[in-house]
């Protein structure tokens, strides 16, 4: 049973700011920085991309003025979330020598708190995929789990496709109907600017009963499903159906060696992946050489030093590492983690250099089998 | 925070002193390790540990010690990149730290019952010595066991006087043979595979494990197969590279699997078709 | 003929007759014999006549490459159920290593002028011996190929 909507004013939305961080929370949310959209901490709505749109494309990216006051205008930022919930260096202990052997020293800093306000769809469906790989398997990641307890998400539906979304070829957006704390529809019309909200959780609810509000009128609950309609039918891409099955059969697919010729191997595609999560470790000593520190980094597996073991690399070619990264993303994972590590985000296509298309791909390899 | 909850965290490393250095090989050694501060260290045959060098980077080795005795935590060590030299060059009474056990071992008690073929080629046989040890443990609960293993020359077999000692039992079949002979060795010369031909052992209720490195377990796994054995009755350990030993760093994913947490020991149906794909 | 009839027991016995039709088994009998080498014994050297080859029922066998200045290196060794020589299907028909029982070896001899004239006279026969050293040749390439890996060492360097 979905919980009653609300809308809350445009003018009223600060104090949704405001309450959180009462509650100890960093806000953070979409805002412009060097001609990007990222998620960024935020102090208030005037923070946020306000009349801001973007156009995208392989290798491409672009902000726009949308000619509205719109605040949530643009498809996605250029990041996902994952960065502030597995940051990209992240310091797990130092150690420092005592005696012939070494002892060692955890000064972890409290896990931050988080309110993500503006999560898009496609961002928390990447969370929840996450969640599987750092907290479902019989290890889990301490510290992720422990920043994802802690945090707040306000989505923010969206109402309109970026040229690169797929997002509802793999029914990962552009609607949600669980894991968030609290769901925002930004409506204008005339000059009536209001967000239509409906909590996803206790935490949820008990923020909506602070906030000045008022009820949900027909009209409004319409224009929220006009615009969750317009983005999934203005989705331009798609990625084919049975792409797990298909990739884990066409290991071999000489579709492979094509992408090859065009990949650069330059990781983009895996650093702004939501939900990739390679890591690599990163031991050191400071120049005493009586303390040393373990720093975990982002890794991807377009590097050859990924596969490393004794002596050589196991993926030496292009291809085969462009292979470990699309099957991963769309098959292995299945067989991992119960569901597709693609969100249809399509960030990987706008990060491209080269514009490197996986549904374009995806299409090839089942052309050619 | 309390020592267990630290404990608890599969990314914290242990301190262990090193009591005991053995020189092996002219690039292996093995150590024996005791936890700094004591207590024990209780691990299955077949399963790995994180090894740490101060400062110098960490590798997955597998625990070639006895899983009965739990006092002393032993690995078989090749030096052939920075973390493994780092830890080569320490000396006894200084430490390393231990991440583990990790990964899923050699199922030697659920294979109770049937007839036992060890292969291994070279440094394999380190993490096929514990299950070794678990098997002759428990001798009466086999039908045969067979050890077959591949060296590249004499002066490179792993554990001689070991290898020596399971031959003087009466009811273990041991066949070494050499890539190279040396003068003076007056054993098998061949490669590991032709050793599964006359090792007498009851394909239908025979269960194998294969160490080595890649190629040698294809070829070995393929003279099993044609022996008789079926393939569900083959198990191999994998080596690919890891960060974490946990499954959460993507390292050493094998298609599907990850070897760490999915392996490193395989049943061999279900990797075959893996085994046939380059640079998976 | 009692000895025929142990010598036809012996082959049997050996992997290398196994499916082989009765009657050629006999026809191979007919150039056969039985023979026991001590440890340290040559069954051939390199260079001489390829006049035979041994199926071995026992024992160790060492291939051999010997060099002036060097212990002779043993290449291969063939034990139990092993097929040794196979030279003498090949022109010039001539060892091209030396064969030195490691142990008492017992062995079964053929007589390659006899029975290659019964395999040039019997097609059917030869294509059974041939049949049967095809393989023995391919896994020794095989063998051979996969000593030259040198699968136990590190890799190497790049």
């Amino acid at each position: 049973m979905p919980d009653s909507q609300a809308v809350i004013d445009r003018k009223d939305l600060g104090a949704m700011f405001a309450l959180l961080a009462e509650e100890g929370y960093q806000p953070v949310a979409p805002r412009v920085h060097d001609g990007a959209v990222l998620y960024a901490p935020v102090s208030g709505p005037d923070d946020l991309p306000k009349g801001i749109g973007d156009e995208e494309e392989g290798g491409h990216y672009r902000l726009t003025e949308r000619g509205d006051a719109k605040l949530f205008g643009h498809t996605k930022p250029v990041q996902g979330l994952k960065a502030h919930l597995y940051p990209a260096r992240q310091k797990l202990w130092s150690a420092e020598r005592a005696g012939h052997g070494f002892r060692i020293v955890k000064d972890q800093d409290p896990a931050p708190r988080y309110a993500f306000i503006g999560v898009r769809a496609c961002e928390l469906s990447a969370m929840l995929i996450q969640d599987k790989v750092f907290e479902g398997g019989p290890y889990a990641d301490k510290g992720y789990a422990e920043r994802r307890r802690n945090c707040f998400l306000v989505v923010v539906t969206c109402d309109h496709a970026g040229a690169a979304c797929f997002c509802a070829s793999q029914q990962t957006g552009p609607d949600v109907s669980e894991g968030y704390d609290l769901k925002l529809a930004e409506i204008i019309d005339g000059g009536r600017h209001v967000f239509l909200a409906e909590a996803g959780s206790e935490k949820g609810r008990a923020l909506l009963d602070r906030l000045p509000r008022q009820a949900a009128s027909e009209a409004d609950l319409k224009a929220a499903s006009d615009q969750r309609q317009a983005a999934a039918a203005g989705q331009k891409r798609a990625m084919i159906s049975g792409v797990a099955e298909l990739l884990a059969a066409q290991l071999e697919s000489r579709h492979w060696e094509d992408v090859a010729k065009r990949c650069m191997s330059c990781g983009n595609c895996t650093m702004v992946c939501p939900t990739c999560f390679c890591s690599t470790m990163e031991d050191a000593t400071d120049l005493s050489g009586l303390k040393a520190e373990r720093t975990r980094k982002w890794d991807s597996c377009f590097s050859i030093d990924y596969s490393y073991i004794h002596g050589g690399s196991v993926r030496n070619s292009g291809a085969s590492r462009y292979r470990q990264w699309m099957t991963h993303k769309l098959s292995h994972w299945v067989k991992q983690f119960g569901v597709s590590g693609c969100v249809g985000c399509g960030r990987c296509i706008i990060w491209c250099p080269v514009g490197i298309d996986i549904t374009a791909e995806a299409k090839a390899i089942l052309k050619g089998a | 925070m309390s020592a267990a909850l630290q404990q608890a965290d599969p990314m914290d490393v242990r301190p262990f002193r090193i009591e005991k250095i053995r020189k092996e090989l002219s690039d292996v050694f093995t150590m024996e390790l005791v936890p700094e501060g004591g207590g024990s260290f209780a691990f299955k045959p077949g399963q790995f540990n994180m090894i740490y060098s101060f400062g110098a980077g960490e590798v997955p080795i597998s625990i070639s010690g006895d899983p009965a005795d739990p006092s002393k935590l032993i690995h078989t060590i090749r030096r052939v990149g920075a973390a493994t030299e780092a830890i080569g060059n320490l000396s006894e009474g200084m430490a390393v730290g231990i991440r583990g056990p990790f990964g899923n071992p050699w199922p030697v008690e659920e294979v109770f019952g049937s007839d036992l073929v060890i292969l291994a080629g070279g440094l394999g046989l380190a993490p096929l010595r514990p299950a070794i040890y678990m098997a002759l443990a428990h001798r009466q609960r086999f039908g045969k066991v067979v050890l077959l293993y591949g060296s590249r020359s004499p002066s490179e077999i792993l554990f001689p006087k070991e290898l020596e000692k399971w031959r003087g039992r009466f009811d273990t079949k041991v066949r070494v043979t050499v890539d190279r002979a040396e003068p003076g060795w007056s054993g098998h010369v061949g490669v590991v595979t032709k050793l599964v031909k006359g090792a007498g052992f009851d394909p239908l209720h025979t269960v194998a494990f294969v160490c080595g490195p890649e190629i040698m377990m294809r070829y070995g796994i393929q003279a099993l197969e044609d022996s008789g054995i079926d393939r569900t009755g083959i198990y191999v350990s994998m080596e690919r590279n890891m960060k974490c030993g946990i499954g959460l760093c993507g390292h050493c994913q094998w298609g599907a699997p990850f070897v760490c947490k999915d392996g490193p020991v395989f049943r061999f149906d279900e990797v075959a078709d893996a085994f046939k794909v380059r640079e998976l | 003929m009692v000895q025929v009839d142990n010598l036809g027991r012996i082959l049997e016995e050996h992997p290398f007759a196994q499916g082989l039709d009765p009657a050629l088994k006999d026809v191979m009998i007919g150039c056969a014999a039985n023979e026991r080498f001590e440890a340290g014994q040559f069954l051939f050297r390199e260079g001489g006549e390829a006049k035979k080859f041994y199926l071995v029922r026992s024992g160790v066998v060492a291939v051999e490459v010997h060099a002036p200045g060097r212990q002779a290196l043993t290449v291969e060794t063939i034990d139990d159920g092993g097929v040794l020589g196979w030279s003498w299907l090949v022109a010039p028909y001539k060892w091209t290593f030396d064969a030195r029982a490691q142990t008492l070896v017992r062995a079964l001899s053929f007589d390659a002028t006899c029975l290659m004239r019964k395999m040039e006279s019997d097609p059917v026969l030869g294509y059974q011996v041939m049949k049967r050293f095809v393989p023995v040749m391919a896994h020794r390439l095989h063998a051979a190929r996969m000593q030259m890996f040198d699968l136990y060492g590190p890799a190497k360097k790049g």
